[in-house]
């Protein structure tokens, strides 16, 4: 865990969905806390619970018991309204197909966000052009998603995440459907908007390639956390000399 | 990998001197490999004996210098274009691990599996931070780093994948005991069943 403040905490968080004999545990007291700077990433196969608990963690499902935190707020309680904002203005996701709107130049996706939220049109461009260049897309803003390449896509993606004030990065196989180069480069960014941003991510993976970028790794298995990496040795001792052994 | 070819190699670039080879050794692999001097005059004293390079100097002097003959470019140059021998599946400790927990009375094979999991990420964990540090432009430390992370990606690829046909069987198991089905008192307990067939069995199915 990060010793900042946290940005996400989940305390026993269960969620089944059906009743009786058609029950289904897709989660099962799940606890999990990080804060800014962190990247967590949550392994597992198909079926342990990943999405349900980002979902659960975007807000965008509520928990069937437990309790989330967001930036220290309760999600239990809140009105819809409320957690649309704060979805809004503390949340980025990135997702494996990129979820660009195709109309819409790479500007106006990643600006799109913060005008939703009441900003001028000019300040959410200048906002959206920063995240942009920041990315190293700021020659692509004109571009629509179709104009674009996948890697250039999920970086717009990722600008669209991070632009504004956002506190937690989830992401679901961010680098999915992209080659090994691009992939890297888009972990890259992402671990690079909790070191240097102050962002926490949750992403989730199958792939441990990908889970290798985060700081911490957690193993999900029938809706439980059964394990996690600890980050016990740095990595020069892999780099040992056969002298200096 | 081949200290031996490595060194055919630096050598083809022109003569140099043993402490030399070992520098430029590790800087090429991106110090992912490392090699003692031991290692690299042992390695030199044999290609010499080989006829694939020879020395310039005095026998006992550090400062002797190696270039490499006709016959070791053509040696490096053979070696270059022969692909390993894959063909036959190593006697790999991990695989003969889980196979062994399998049936051993008790042993857990999931948390075996995940035990095994776990140490390979943290391992890939240290080496991407290895490439998350270097320069983009380091190329040799980017491609040796990559092959680490492919090659234990393949093994942790291959766990989940045990773990899954473990899980396959000992549900389809469940759900033949379930529906009473004569197969499920063949099975016997799961997951130790499908190795203790023996191979004449296996054969006739």
């Amino acid at each position: 865990m990060s010793n900042t403040s946290p940005v996400l905490e989940l305390h026993a968080v269960s969620k089944s969905y059906g009743q009786g004999d058609a029950e289904v545990h897709a989660l099962r007291e799940v606890s999990l806390t990080t804060g800014a700077g962190e990247m967590v990433a949550v392994m597992g196969p198909s079926g342990s619970g990943k999405s349900t608990l980002l979902t659960i963690a975007g807000t965008l499902e509520d928990p069937t018991d437990g309790e989330v935190l967001i930036a220290g707020h309760p999600l239990a309680g809140m009105s819809r309204g409320a957690k649309a904002q704060l979805r809004r203005r503390a949340i980025g996701y990135v997702f494996q197909d990129f979820n660009l709107l195709p109309g819409l130049t790479a500007a106006e996706n990643v600006s799109l966000p913060l005008e939703l939220d009441g900003l001028s049109a000019r300040k959410a461009r200048l906002a959206g052009l920063k995240a942009l260049d920041g990315l190293g897309l700021g020659e692509r803003a004109g571009h629509y998603p179709d104009q674009l390449s996948g890697g250039e896509r999920q970086r717009v993606a990722i600008a669209r995440a991070m632009v504004g004030e956002r506190r937690l990065l989830l992401a679901d196989e961010p680098s999915g459907a992209l080659d090994s180069v691009n992939g890297e480069a888009v972990m890259r960014l992402l671990h690079g908007a909790c070191k240097n941003g102050g962002m926490a991510a949750v992403v989730v993976t199958h792939d441990a390639q990908l889970a290798s970028w985060a700081d911490r790794v957690i193993f999900l298995r029938d809706g439980r956390i059964t394990d996690q990496t600890s980050p016990a040795r740095g990595p020069e001792s892999l780099l040992v000399t056969e002298i200096d052994k | 990998m081949s200290v031996r070819h490595a060194m055919l190699a630096l050598l083809s670039e022109g003569p140099s001197y043993g402490l030399q080879l070992r520098e430029e050794f590790e800087a090429r692999t991106g110090d992912v490999w490392p090699l003692n001097v031991g290692q690299v005059y042992t390695t030199l004293q044999r290609l010499e004996r080989d006829g694939l390079v020879v020395s310039e100097g005095d026998d006992d002097s550090p400062q002797k210098a190696f270039r490499i003959t006709e016959d070791g470019v053509r040696e490096l140059d053979t070696w270059l274009r022969t692909t390993p021998d894959l063909s036959s599946p190593p006697r790999d400790e991990l695989v003969m691990k889980i196979l062994i927990a399998l049936r051993v009375p008790g042993a857990n094979v999931i948390e075996v599996i995940q035990a095994h999991r776990r140490y390979l990420v943290e391992l890939m964990q240290q080496w991407t931070r290895i490439k998350e540090d270097s320069h983009p432009a380091d190329l040799s430390l980017g491609l040796a780093v990559d092959a680490e992370l492919f090659r234990l990606d393949a093994v942790v690829r291959w766990l989940d994948a045990a773990d899954g046909r473990i899980k396959r069987v000992a549900t389809d198991a469940a759900l033949a005991k379930t529906a009473e089905l004569p197969k499920a008192a063949e099975a016997g307990p799961l997951p130790r069943m499908s190795l203790s067939t023996s191979r004449k069995e296996r054969t006739r199915r």
